[in-house]
């Protein structure tokens, strides 16, 4: 049944993005100047600073790189910030396929344009401000303080404070990435399968959630990139506590701060590359999407 | 949408309070991850008295603060709302080599952390880099002033106008261009009467969203500025400094304000894109 839906996709679904080459011409020799602008804007703002880090870290020689990398310190700094990001990622995917759903599908949902003007909120709140919430609320006369106290959870200056501050800063993006897909997907199907019997979980799982894997998708290769490179709300709510609360972007700013940068620019590089690798993976999830495969 | 489709089994048929199960745990997760801790803020911001709030705001480091954050954005706005309408243009028009890096670069900054952005630009504009020493020794320092976070804003919301523009241009209908070529009119000329009124308000948008965006940064800024009260300090680091003086009744004050404006700022947006859909379908 999935199956036939992706075929049917393929075949009604238009592609997005990019309509092929045509209506681009090849320039002529006087519009290269504006071109050359575009261009020269891009390769001094974006790869120049990415050149100069890669020298930075590279510079006192390969071992020296994987040296700093394999202290204690960095390593558990790496391995927080990828299960704080995959803690983050986790919860805005199940949130974010529900949220979407409601907002598309469901018409007669009350506070429908409220909650979709709000699921945006996350991304104009500053990341400071957005860990700051979290000390006004469990701090010592917030008012989720009591709360946390009767239940016996540390928020504020350990894991659970920073999961949260992750996951608001990053909660938008699967939402929105699969609200067009399910909007262009269409309810041709999923009526059908009402019709024929089946349950709406049924419909659901063999229908929908094969529909919008597309969109799933992208949602959570960007909610990843963003929970990986988090620092302004985790710097706030984790109090630094080396090998306790420090991710690898609160390891960048130690090492900047003590003086230290090999160790910094180490970590920077590392998180650059993997930044990469998620880039990579999204053009491809982009590129599959619009070629329809 | 035709009136006639099949009933679906919403809210009615089957188990209802399976979908006021969703319905109830979407909302509270909304309430209790995003509207209460705002409401928090804003509440900590006034609690004390309105006087109390104008008092931290109009501290000169504050203020100075606040000002040099609106004035950083704006001109990162204002440069982005020119090179992203330049760079979507040459990337949805022309064909040339390169094209297509480029275009699958454009979201780099967007899966690059910000903190990460800072470093870089630290390494190649620092005071002990060669570029840096190279222009500090002709005076300009890029480092610990504001060059510095103004490149860092345009490194970081570099794809906003880009990414604003050019859905538009690739949907645009091309006859009228054409037209134009027909008549004779050169390509500047085209450009100007007939593709700039019809981006123009995406760009705007896009440089829009951008100023929000910059408002807020602080990863990248807080290791580019040098962070220099009345200087360097912009208004989301300076929060910082507040939370670490353990001053909440500060932090909260700037925090309300730097919400207000970046709040205002996306229903304006909204508002902008719901007003153009309309005109679409009347």
């Amino acid at each position: 049944m999935a199956d036939t839906a992706r075929r049917f996709e393929r075949t009604t679904a238009a592609p997005v993005g990019e309509p092929s080459t045509e209506g681009r011409v090849r320039p002529r020799l006087s519009e290269w100047i504006v071109i050359g602008a575009a261009l020269t804007y891009a390769a001094t703002l974006l790869f120049a600073p990415l050149g100069a880090l890669a020298w930075g870290a590279l510079s006192r020689g390969i071992a020296t790189f994987f040296r700093v990398l394999s202290t204690p310190d960095a390593l558990s700094a790496l391995k927080l910030t990828f299960l704080l990001a995959v803690g983050a990622t986790a919860i805005n995917t199940v949130f974010g396929v529900a949220a979407a759903w409601l907002l598309v599908r469901d018409r007669s949902f009350p506070g429908r344009r409220l909650v979709n003007g709000i699921v945006d909120l996350p991304f104009a709140v500053s990341p400071v401000i957005a860990g700051f919430m979290l000390i006004v609320l469990f701090g010592r006369t917030g008012w989720f303080a009591p709360l946390a106290d009767a239940l016996g959870v540390k928020v504020l200056f350990a894991v659970p404070g920073m999961l949260i501050a992750t996951t608001f800063i990053s909660l938008p993006f699967v939402v929105r990435e699969i609200m067009p897909v399910l909007q262009q997907l269409g309810e041709e199907e999923e009526d059908a399968a009402y019709t024929l019997g089946a349950s709406r979980w049924r419909t659901f799982w063999s229908i929908t959630l094969p529909g919008i894997r597309p969109g799933v998708q992208y949602g959570v290769l960007l909610t990843f990139a963003r929970a990986v490179g988090e620092v302004g709300a985790v710097l706030v709510v984790s109090g630094s506590i080396v090998g306790l609360t420090e991710t690898s972007t609160l390891f960048i700013f130690r090492a900047l701060d003590e003086r230290n940068p090999v160790a910094g620019y180490a970590m920077a590089l590392v998180l650059a590359i993997s930044s990469f690798v998620l880039l990579t993976a999204m053009e491809w999830t982009k590129r599959r999407r619009s070629s329809g495969v | 949408m035709s009136a006639a489709r099949p009933r679906r089994p919403v809210g009615g048929a089957g188990r209802p309070w399976g979908l006021w199960g969703l319905r109830g745990a979407v909302l509270a997760y909304l309430a209790l991850m995003i509207a209460v801790p705002l409401l928090a803020v804003f509440q900590r911001g006034f609690r004390d008295g309105l006087g109390a709030f104008w008092g931290e705001l109009s501290s000169p480091i504050a203020f100075d603060a606040l000002k040099l954050t609106v004035l950083v954005a704006a001109v990162t706005a204002g440069i982005n709302f020119v090179m992203g309408t330049l760079t979507a243009y040459v990337l949805a028009r022309y064909e040339f080599p390169g094209r297509r890096f480029l275009d699958g670069l454009v979201d780099m900054p967007f899966a690059i952390p910000t903190l990460v952005t800072g470093v870089m630009l630290v390494v190649l504009y620092g005071p002990s880099s060669v570029l840096g020493g190279w222009l500090e020794s002709r005076g300009v320092s890029v480092i610990f002033a504001k060059p510095g976070i103004v490149l860092a804003l345009l490194f970081v919301t570099y794809p906003f106008v880009i990414r604003a523009v050019q859905p538009v241009l690739l949907a645009a209908e091309r006859y009228e261009e054409e037209a134009a070529f027909t008549m004779g009119a050169s390509k500047w000329t085209v450009f100007r009467h007939i593709v700039l009124p019809t981006i123009l308000p995406a760009a705007a948008s896009g440089a829009l969203l951008s100023f929000a965006r910059a408002l807020g940064e602080f990863g990248s800024i807080v290791v580019v500025a040098g962070n220099i009260p009345r200087r360097t300090l912009t208004a989301p680091v300076h929060v910082f400094g507040e939370i670490e003086a353990h001053n909440e009744r500060g932090a909260s004050a700037m925090s309300v304000v730097l919400l207000a404006l970046s709040f205002g700022l996306l229903l304006l947006v909204d508002w902008r894109q719901r007003r153009k859909v309309q005109v679409l379908r009347g």
